[in-house]
C-alpha cells in the first residue's frame, strides 16, 4: 500500500514536471518546424518569462496577471528582435551556422539578464495559494493543477492555430518545403518571423507558470532548455501531441527513476532516453519514418 | 660627453630609486574568489568584504606603515582558471600571500601551486579536506563541513532521535557534507536509513521525498546550496512531511528564508554565528567583531553581512595580524599564523597549529531555527 502511494506521488510528480518540459519542447517544435533551425535560446526564452515576471512585480509593482502579461509581451518582442537581428540578416546561411548563432544569442541573453538582476535565484508567489491536495494518496500543489491547466490549452490552441488558420496551415507549407511555399505566394520570411514570435510566447509562458515551483535565476534556462529539447526529439520535434507525450514519459521516468532506483541517475535517465531514441528511432516514438522523400 | 651622459643616468637612477624608498611598496596580497558563476553566492560577497577590509586597513595606516595591496581575481568557480590565476598572482604579481579561492574545488586544484611556489594560502572553501591532511602553507578560515555535522548530530543525539535519511547534493558541497554525515553517524550512534541526491539545478524533489516519507526516518538532513532546499522544503511541505528537517550553513542566509516562504517555518540549520549576532550573550568573544563586520558591511554595501563575506574577514584580518608578527616575507607569514591563538574572528574563534590548520572547533556553529521568518537560536 505504501509502496502504491509511492509510486502514485512519483507519477503525479513526474506529469507536473513532464508537463513543464512539453511546453518547453512545443516551442523548440514550433521554430525547426518552420526553419529547420534548433533553437538553444529556448531555454532562455523560458528563464525570461520568469524573471521578468518578478521583475515586473516587485519593482514595477503591478498585479500578477499584468507582470504575467508583460513578461509574456516583453519576450515576445525579445524572440522578434532575435529574429530580425540575427537569423534574418543571413540569407544562404546553413540551419548548422543558425544554430550556433541561437548558442550564441543563448549565452549573451543569459550574461545580461545576469548584469540586469544579479545572480540570485528568486521566488515568485504562487497564483493560488501553496495548501496541497491530495488525490489518491499523493499529493500536488495548486499550482501544478495551473501547468496542466496552461500545458492543455497551449496544446488545443496550436492544434487549432497549425490545422484551421491560414497562418498555421501556410507556417506547415513552409516545414514541409520553402520554395513550393514561396511559389505559391507565401511570405517564408514572415512565417519564420511568426514562429520565433509563437515559440518565445510559449516559451515565456512557461518559465511564468513554473516559477513559484522552481524559483528562477538568470542560469535556469539551461537545464529546462535541454530537458524540453530530449522531449521533443522524443515526440520526433513535430507533431505536436507527439512532443507532449515525450515531455510526460521524460518527466514520468526520470520521476520514478529517482524515486525506485536511484536519485543519482535522474539527469541520467534523461540523456540515456534522448540517445537511444536518437540511435533506434530518430524520428521520433510516434512517428512514422518518413515515406514522401523519393 | 660620454662621461656626462653616463653620471646624468646614474644619478636619475639614483633619484628614482631614493624616492622609491621613501615611499615604501605596498605588500601584494592576492586574491581569488567565484565572483560570477554557480558559486559566485560565496565569491561576490567575499570579494566585497576583503576589499572594504583592506581598504579600511589602508585608512588607519597600513600595517606597520606599509600599504596593503590586493590583487583580486575572478576564477568563475572553474577550477582550470583557478589554477591559472594562482601561477599569475604568484609570478607575475608576487604576492606574499593569497586569500581564497571560494570553493572546495578550486582550493583543492591550486594547493600544489602554493605549496611548491611556498606562498601561504587562506582558504575560505569549507571542505575538510583542504587541511586534512596538513598542508605546510595551506590554512583556511570557512568552518569544515564535519564541525556542522557534528552540531547537528549532537543535537539528533541530545533528542534521542537515531534514525535519519540525507538528501545531499550532487556537488562538491553536497559530496563533502554526505561523506561526513556517513562518517561521523556511528559516533553519535545514529543509523542512516536512506541516502538520496538531487542535482543542482533541479526543480523537483517530491521523488525523494516521498521515499523518505515511507521510511522510518525520524529527522531529515539535507546538505546543499541555494536554491535546492528551498525547493526541497517547499516539497516536504507539500507532501506533509513530519518529520523534522535540517539544512547544512549553506543557506544560512535569510535568501534562504526569503526563496522557501512559509515552508521555511521549522527548519534548524547549523549556523555561523554572524546570522544571530544580536541574540547571542554579552560575554561571548566574537560578539565585537561580529558586530563591527555586520555594521561595516551594512554602510558600503547596503545588505547585511553574511558569513560568507565573513570569511575573508577572518583572511584578511589573520593575514593583517601575521604580517605584524612575522613581517612580510611568505615564510614568516606561515609561521606566525601558524602561531596565531584565540583570535575572535566572524567564523569563529581561530587557533592553529601545527597539527591543525583549520582552527576551529564545533563551538564556531550555533543550531538555528526559522520562526516567523526570522533566526531563533535552538536551546
Amino acid at each position: 500500500m505504501e509502496l502504491l502511494n509511492q509510486v502514485t506521488q512519483f507519477v503525479i510528480s513526474g506529469l507536473a514536471t513532464g508537463s513543464i518540459y512539453a511546453l518547453i519542447g512545443l516551442s523548440f517544435a514550433i521554430i525547426f518546424n518552420s526553419t529547420g533551425i534548433i533553437n538553444f535560446a529556448q531555454g532562455e526564452f523560458v528563464m525570461l518569462g520568469g524573471v521578468l515576471t518578478i521583475f515586473s512585480l516587485n519593482v514595477l509593482q503591478l498585479p500578477l496577471l499584468a507582470a504575467i502579461i508583460v513578461a509574456v509581451a516583453v519576450t515576445t518582442v525579445i524572440g522578434l528582435v532575435f529574429e530580425r537581428l540575427a537569423i534574418r540578416p543571413l540569407k544562404n546561411a546553413t540551419p548548422l551556422s543558425l544554430i550556433i548563432i541561437t548558442i550564441g544569442a543563448s549565452i549573451l541573453i543569459r550574461g545580461l539578464v545576469m548584469l540586469l538582476w544579479g545572480k540570485d535565484t528568486q521566488a515568485l508567489p504562487a497564483f493560488s495559494g501553496t495548501d496541497p491536495i491530495s488525490v489518491a494518496g499523493a499529493t500536488l500543489l495548486p499550482q501544478h493543477l495551473w501547468i496542466f491547466g496552461v500545458t492543455v490549452l497551449v496544446i488545443i490552441g496550436c492544434r487549432l492555430f497549425f490545422n484551421h488558420t491560414i497562418s498555421g496551415k501556410a507556417m506547415r507549407a513552409c516545414s514541409f518545403n520553402p520554395r513550393a511555399a514561396n511559389l505559391v505566394g507565401i511570405s517564408v520570411g514572415r512565417m519564420v518571423l511568426f514562429s520565433f514570435v509563437i515559440s518565445a510566447a510559449v516559451g515565456s509562458l512557461a518559465g511564468v507558470i513554473i516559477a513559484p515551483l522552481t524559483m528562477t535565476a538568470y542560469d535556469v534556462g539551461v537545464m529546462l532548455g535541454l530537458k524540453g529539447f530530449c522531449a521533443a526529439i522524443m515526440g520526433g520535434m513535430g507533431s505536436g501531441l507527439g512532443t507532449v507525450l515525450g515531455g510526460l514519459i521524460l518527466g514520468t521516468l526520470e520521476s520514478l527513476g529517482a524515486g525506485l532506483i536511484s536519485s543519482g541517475y535522474k539527469d541520467a535517465i534523461a540523456f540515456f532516453i534522448l540517445l537511444l531514441i536518437l540511435f533506434i528511432r530518430p524520428q521520433g516514438l510516434f512517428k512514422k519514418g518518413e515515406t514522401e522523400r523519393v | 660627453m660620454k662621461k656626462l651622459v653616463s653620471t646624468a643616468f646614474a644619478s636619475i637612477a639614483l633619484f628614482c630609486l631614493s624616492t622609491a624608498a621613501l615611499a615604501a611598496p605596498p605588500i601584494k596580497i592576492g586574491a581569488l574568489f567565484a565572483v560570477t558563476g554557480p558559486a559566485s553566492f560565496l565569491g561576490e560577497p567575499e570579494r566585497n568584504t576583503a576589499q572594504m577590509v583592506v581598504d579600511e586597513i589602508n585608512k588607519a595606516g597600513g600595517v606597520k606603515g606599509r600599504k596593503l595591496e590586493l590583487i583580486t581575481y575572478d576564477t568563475g568557480g572553474d577550477a582550470t582558471k583557478a589554477v591559472q590565476l594562482a601561477n599569475k598572482l604568484v609570478k607575475n604579481d608576487q604576492v606574499v600571500a593569497i586569500i581564497g579561492p571560494s570553493t572546495t574545488g578550486d582550493s583543492m586544484a591550486i594547493i600544489p601551486v602554493v605549496e611548491k611556489a611556498q606562498v601561504p594560502l587562506i582558504s575560505c572553501a569549507a571542505g575538510s579536506k583542504i587541511t586534512e591532511p596538513v598542508k605546510k602553507w595551506v590554512f583556511k578560515t570557512a568552518q569544515n563541513d564535519g564541525l556542522a555535522v557534528a552540531r547537528i548530530y549532537e543535537q539528533l543525539k541530545k533528542e534521542k532521535k537515531t534514525k535519519v535519511a540525507i538528501l545531499s547534493v550532487s556537488d562538491g558541497f553536497g559530496a563533502s557534507g554526505r561523506e561526513q554525515l556517513k562518517a561521523q553517524a556511528s559516533r553519535y550512534g545514529i543509523q542512516i536509513l536512506s541516502d538520496d541526491t538531487y542535482g543542482p539545478k533541479d526543480t523537483d524533489m517530491t521523488a525523494q521525498l516521498a521515499k523518505i516519507r515511507g521510511s522510518q526516518a525520524q529527522a531529515l538532513i539535507c546538505w546543499g546550496t541555494n536554491p535546492g532546499p528551498a525547493v526541497i522544503a517547499r516539497n516536504a511541505k507539500q507532501l506533509g512531511l513530519t518529520i523534522p528537517v535540517y539544512m547544512s550553513h549553506g543557506v544560512s542566509s535569510k535568501k534562504f528564508i526569503e526563496l522557501a516562504g512559509d515552508a521555511a517555518e521549522g527548519i534548524r540549520l547549523p549556523s555561523g554565528k554572524v546570522l544571530v549576532a544580536d541574540l547571542l550573550p554579552k560575554n561571548d568573544k566574537q560578539r565585537g567583531s561580529l558586530l563591527a563586520f555586520i555594521k561595516d558591511y551594512q554602510n558600503h554595501f547596503k545588505a547585511e553581512g553574511d558569513h560568507f563575506g565573513g570569511h575573508a574577514w577572518d583572511a584578511v584580518m589573520l593575514l593583517k595580524g601575521a604580517i605584524e608578527k612575522g613581517g612580510d616575507t611568505p615564510a614568516g607569514i606561515r609561521n606566525a599564523l601558524e602561531a596565531t591563538r584565540n583570535f575572535p574572528g566572524i567564523g569563529g574563534v581561530f587557533s592553529y597549529s601545527a597539527k591543525d590548520h583549520a582552527g576551529l572547533t564545533k563551538d564556531a556553529f550555533t543550531l538555528v531555527e526559522v520562526r516567523k521568518k526570522d533566526w531563533v537560536l535552538v536551546k
